[in-house]
């Protein structure tokens, strides 16, 4: 193994004289209590390494040493249901409150294993080689690594259980090696896992929130960003999705962001239940915590690993979505180490190549038929922080260019406590149209009529409550004036969501859609009495609005009847106007 | 201090503002702590920001002026900066580097922590969820702070941030028997304040007997700047101990940030570091963020640590890098209004961007109020309603509004003057509440999207004066 002598150190980057070769991105240890690096940049006589770790007490004449590969994780039945730092090293032992350098990785684990293979079976890369229990209800598979040439099994174990570091088959490779294949594996963290093919995808992510699923959805395997000011709810926004997304899998990864709110992750995820299992959401998660005050390097680190964590759940046929809080602190992590290598600084200081390691992040999301040929899929949602809430910094332009859906957050919006904040004017979804046939399938034949019709009222909104200010909104014409009060309808009952409330934290797709045409109804209704002479504000002062206007909040999901009612009441109530109007019209 | 562990004679070469540079022939480590020892005998404190092959760099925490680098001796601690710290820490009065200001007997030192401390490991966190009263009902109505959470005031020059400041030291309190059963104490920290403000803080909390729940730390104007970098982690590692060691609930009050940060940009400035936004240094995120972050409980321990961060935004600007940093750390802000200050409403919180993210956390059934989540949510709507109607006001009149905008404008100004001016008195969280129902009285009920029936009957409809009971 190569070594390496310490001649400068400034944070977290160091400089070092090899003796023998080391490789770029290869992982290094540092001194006594093997801080773990990786090696940034390499010159004949000098190596520069970026530390995971807080460095303090290091000094020149200090040993680095290579491990011969590439920064790599650990990939295995052990990661589900845990909490990890940057670089998959488990943080769960609170026998020590505090983070300290050098902590080692996970000892190894006992699984039950039960082979789905016999001797003699040909296997190729990615195939499964048999299931494996965690005790968490989601069964996972043992896969042939991706980066092994596949053969012929000549040994397999019996089912039982088994160290999830040793071996439990052995295949005869075709090149005539006979290689040994345990419950875990390492992967470099930089490189993508391979697939088959990357398929198209028609299918929405559903989240349970009614603004994105109906408005902005996100397709599986597609990617999301929301960017938007400090305070405007994107780490709640991100985690009431984390909560009701059907996805089989979530990847949280905190990056850079506060402490208590991965520990309130932590509680509300042990205590709520995933609604399709019954059985706790967190078992159905990796949390990879780096927060804000955790060594600044890891925090770039950790966006890979955790989309390398993604893609190996992905390669067992499931659909996973990982979500990255926040993409803009891993932008910074990076803006900090270049500036310690005396980088050419591009725009706002961030290095030049900052757009192309975003596009690299983003491409791999995908849908997929996998090596093994099952179908998975990662979906990526990014929330982005621009520094004063502006839009039109780096890294919100570059995400912008990448992303399938976009949920820009609304300060405004967010100051009058109205969430999601997610402006409609301001977000966008270039999925919707592929979606709409899922949409039609499930029941909603008219999805795709009333968000063009939602959208377009949301639009007129706006522009109307422009004029409002400058001419009062009494002097205008009755039609704008019920323009206005549909789009109250649509923004108060209908986009905001209290992700606090127990009946409106999640909307199943038949609830949105009941919610959708019911509104539909009202605006449809409510022009055919301003045809007939009845005033907006007539209508608005009907019982029945209220009731609309309350319904996410009062009728619970699955409360189908309630919503007939109220659907009954709102044509009776309409019937009614209509021939008090033609009365009084004829009296 | 600690037995040096090695001392260097005759290796200072250079010395530039803050910074002292050494000839590396010592076996040191970054980030250790030095004493300088002049000819003339004086004694400043260091520490070792950057190291190569030929020499050491010293921050030097103690003003320069007057260092000769003949005759000099270094002394190598061998360790970080470390805070010594032990029983009878409450009452008493420190400068930035923690000696004695009070002309006390030194502390009994029964610990000595790392003053930059350990970042908390998430999975050991108790998430945040226990109300604290601070007195204000902009805050503990509508804002509400719980134990463990950072929220920040951001205020601007020449608002009353000093006396708000003092105002929460002296009359936060734990709800029901709590505070005499666990204890409850304050530790503040001036960070490069005037002389004056300072002996104000001083005298303030001498007056109103806060201070022997207190521990001060005063780092003045006229102080170095690499001390001002210290003095917040001097009073955090004091904060720390008392929670995490004596099992306290402790509140620290750190005015005014805005100096830390100017004198983060000053060091880094003399360090030759490539600079960010502003000028202000690219890791001043992680860096306000080892300071902010030390909020908090630690799961299986008694004690909390609370920080009520003051900073003033340069020219009000909330975008500024230092409100901006921040706000994307603390767990919402609460912010001053000039506009409301010149009205002589006390204190001048301007609500609608002010924000408290563990809020939901600490209040509602079992906590304070059953009803208080949807009482402060309608009040937040309504608010928001009654600012749009004044701007429409403004250009149309009032004669050419509706009669319920009317009602609204109404609303607002009530709410300014009757729950968010408060005066000098504290209330408590009932008298909070109570303010708040009435306010919302002028409404129409109809209007009221955010409260239920049976909120609007109870506490609207039936006019008979009540008090909240609190659960």
């Amino acid at each position: 193994m190569s070594t390496a002598e310490t001649t400068w150190i400034s944070g977290p980057v160091l400089r070092a004289r090899p003796d023998g070769a080391f490789r770029l991105r290869e992982s290094v240890t540092v001194g006594d209590q093997a801080l773990l690096g990786e090696v940034i940049r390499i010159a004949r006589d000098e190596i520069t390494v970026q530390l995971y770790e807080d460095t303090s007490g290091l000094r020149p004449g200090i040993e680095v040493t290579g491990s011969g590969r590439l920064l790599s994780i650990r990939l295995g039945p052990a990661i589900l249901a845990g909490i990890f730092d940057g670089l998959l090293r488990p943080i769960a032992d609170i026998a020590d409150p505090y983070v300290k350098p050098g902590m080692q990785v996970q000892p190894a684990r006992r699984f039950h294993f039960t082979p789905s293979v016999c001797v003699g079976d040909t296997l190729m890369p990615g195939a499964a080689i048999g299931e494996v229990a965690n005790g968490t209800g989601i069964a996972q598979r043992c896969l042939v690594p991706a980066d092994l040439s596949g053969g012929r099994v000549t040994a397999i174990a019996d089912p039982g259980e088994y160290p999830d570091d040793q071996p439990i088959c052995w295949i005869d490779a075709a090149d005539g090696r006979n290689l040994a294949i345990a419950m875990t594996h390492e992967w470099p963290v930089r490189v993508p896992r391979p697939v088959q093919a990357r398929l198209p995808s028609d299918e929405p992510m559903l989240t349970g929130q009614r603004v994105i699923d109906c408005l902005f959805p996100v397709a599986r395997g597609g990617t999301g960003a929301i960017p938007g000011g400090f305070g405007t709810g994107k780490t709640v926004l991100l985690e009431t999705v984390g909560k009701w997304c059907n996805a089989d899998v979530i990847v949280y990864v905190g990056c850079g962001e506060r402490g208590n709110e991965m520990a309130g992750l932590l509680a509300e995820f042990s205590e709520l239940e995933d609604p399709r299992s019954g059985r706790p959401l967190l078992e159905r998660t990796v949390v990879i915590a780096n927060t804000s005050n955790m060594p600044v390097s890891a925090r770039e680190a950790s966006i890979y690993t955790g989309i390398t964590v993604a893609e190996y759940f992905r390669d067992q046929g499931m659909n996973v979505t990982l979500m990255a809080d926040s993409t803009s602190r891993w932008a910074e992590a990076l803006r900090e180490v270049s500036g310690r290598l005396g980088e050419l600084p591009g725009e706002a200081g961030y290095p030049a190549y900052l757009s192309s390691r975003l596009a690299d992040f983003y491409e791999r999301a995908a849908r997929v038929r996998t090596l093994g040929g099952e179908i998975g899929s990662v979906t990526l949602l990014g929330a982005v922080s621009p520094p004063s809430g502006d839009f039109s910094e780096p890294v919100t332009t570059h995400t912008r260019r990448y992303v399938g859906s976009l949920w820009g957050l609304d300060a405004k919006r967010a100051q009058a406590r109205f969430y999601p904040a997610i402006h409609p004017l301001q977000s966008y979804s270039l999925v919707a149209g592929n979606l709409a046939r899922w949409w039609h399938t499930a029941g909603c034949t008219r999805w795709q009529e009333l968000r063009r019709r939602f959208l377009t009222l949301l639009e007129d909104e706006a522009r109307l409550e422009r004029m409002a200010r400058i001419i009062g909104r009494d002097a205008m014409p009755a039609r704008q004036r019920l323009v206005l009060i549909c789009a109250q309808l649509v923004n108060e009952c209908f986009l905001r969501q209290s992700a606090y409330s127990m009946n409106d934290r999640y909307a199943s797709p038949s609830r949105q859609a009941v919610m959708m045409r019911l509104i539909g109804s009202f605006i449809e209704g409510s022009e055919r009495l301003l045809d007939a002479g009845v005033a907006p504000e007539a209508i608005r002062d009907q019982p029945v609005f209220r009731r609309l206007m309350r319904m996410g909040e009062e009728i619970e999901e699955g409360d189908w009847e309630a919503f007939s009612a109220l659907d009954q009441e709102l044509t009776a109530t309409i019937r009614r106007l209509i021939n008090e109007a033609r009365e009084g019209g004829g009296g | 201090m600690t037995y040096a562990r090695l001392v260097g004679e005759e290796i200072a070469n250079r010395a530039e503002g803050p910074l002292l540079f050494l000839s590396r022939s010592l076996d040191v480590g970054l980030n250790e702590a030095v004493e300088v020892e002049g000819a003339d005998g004086s004694v400043r404190l260091g520490r070792i920001a950057a190291l190569d092959e030929d020499s050491i760099t010293v921050e030097m925490l103690d003003d320069t002026a007057g260092l000769a680098l003949q005759g000099t001796r270094v002394r190598f601690f061998g360790e970080p900066l470390r805070f010594h710290v032990g029983p009878g820490l409450l009452g008493r009065v420190f400068n930035g580097i923690g000696k004695p200001l009070d002309g006390g007997p030194p502390l009994a030192a029964e610990h000595a922590y790392r003053v930059d401390g350990l970042p908390i490991k998430p999975t050991a966190r108790e998430a945040p969820s226990e109300f604290l009263e601070t007195g204000f009902t902009a805050i503990d109505l509508m804002n509400s702070l719980v134990r463990g959470q950072k929220l920040p005031l951001f205020s601007g020059g020449g608002l009353p941030h000093d006396r708000i400041a003092v105002d929460i030291a002296c009359n936060a309190r734990l709800p029901g028997d709590t505070q005499e059963a666990e204890g409850f104490a304050i530790v503040f920290a001036g960070i490069g304040i005037p002389h004056d403000s300072a002996e104000f803080f001083r005298e303030e909390m001498e007056k109103s007997g806060a201070l022997a729940r207190t521990v001060l730390f005063l780092n003045l104007a006229s102080d170095s700047s690499a001390q001002r970098l210290l003095a917040p982690r001097f009073a955090l590692t004091a904060a720390e101990y008392l929670a995490f060691v004596e099992g306290m609930h402790v509140l620290v009050i750190l005015t005014d940030l805005t100096n830390y940060c100017e004198a983060l940009r000053e060091v880094s400035a003399s360090r030759g570091e490539v600079p960010s936004r502003k000028g202000y240094p690219g890791y001043m995120y992680s860096d306000l963020a080892t300071l902010y972050e030390r909020a908090g409980r630690i799961r299986g321990k008694p004690g909390s640590v609370t920080q009520v961060p003051i900073l003033t935004m340069p020219n009000d600007d909330i975008t500024h890098p230092i409100p901006d940093l921040t706000g994307y750390i603390t767990e919402g802000q609460i912010v001053l209004d000039r506009d409301l200050h010149r009205r002589d409403i006390y204190p001048p919180i301007r609500l609608l961007p002010s924000l408290s993210r563990l809020m939901k956390d600490g209040i509602g059934k079992g906590r304070t109020h059953a009803d208080h989540p949807a009482l402060a949510a309608q009040l937040y709507a309504s608010y928001s309603q009654a600012q749009q109607t004044r701007v429409l006001a403004g250009v149309v009149g009032e004669d050419g509004l509706s009669e319920d905008d009317r009602k609204l404008l109404i609303f607002g100004d009530n709410f300014e003057q009757k729950v968010i001016h408060q005066g000098v008195d504290a209330r408590t969280l009932e008298e909070s509440l109570a303010a708040g129902w009435s306010a919302l009285r002028g409404l129409p009920a109809g209007e009221l999207h955010r409260l239920d029936d049976r909120q609007i009957r109870e506490h609207l409809l039936d006019r008979a004066p009540r008090r909240e009971p609190v659960s």
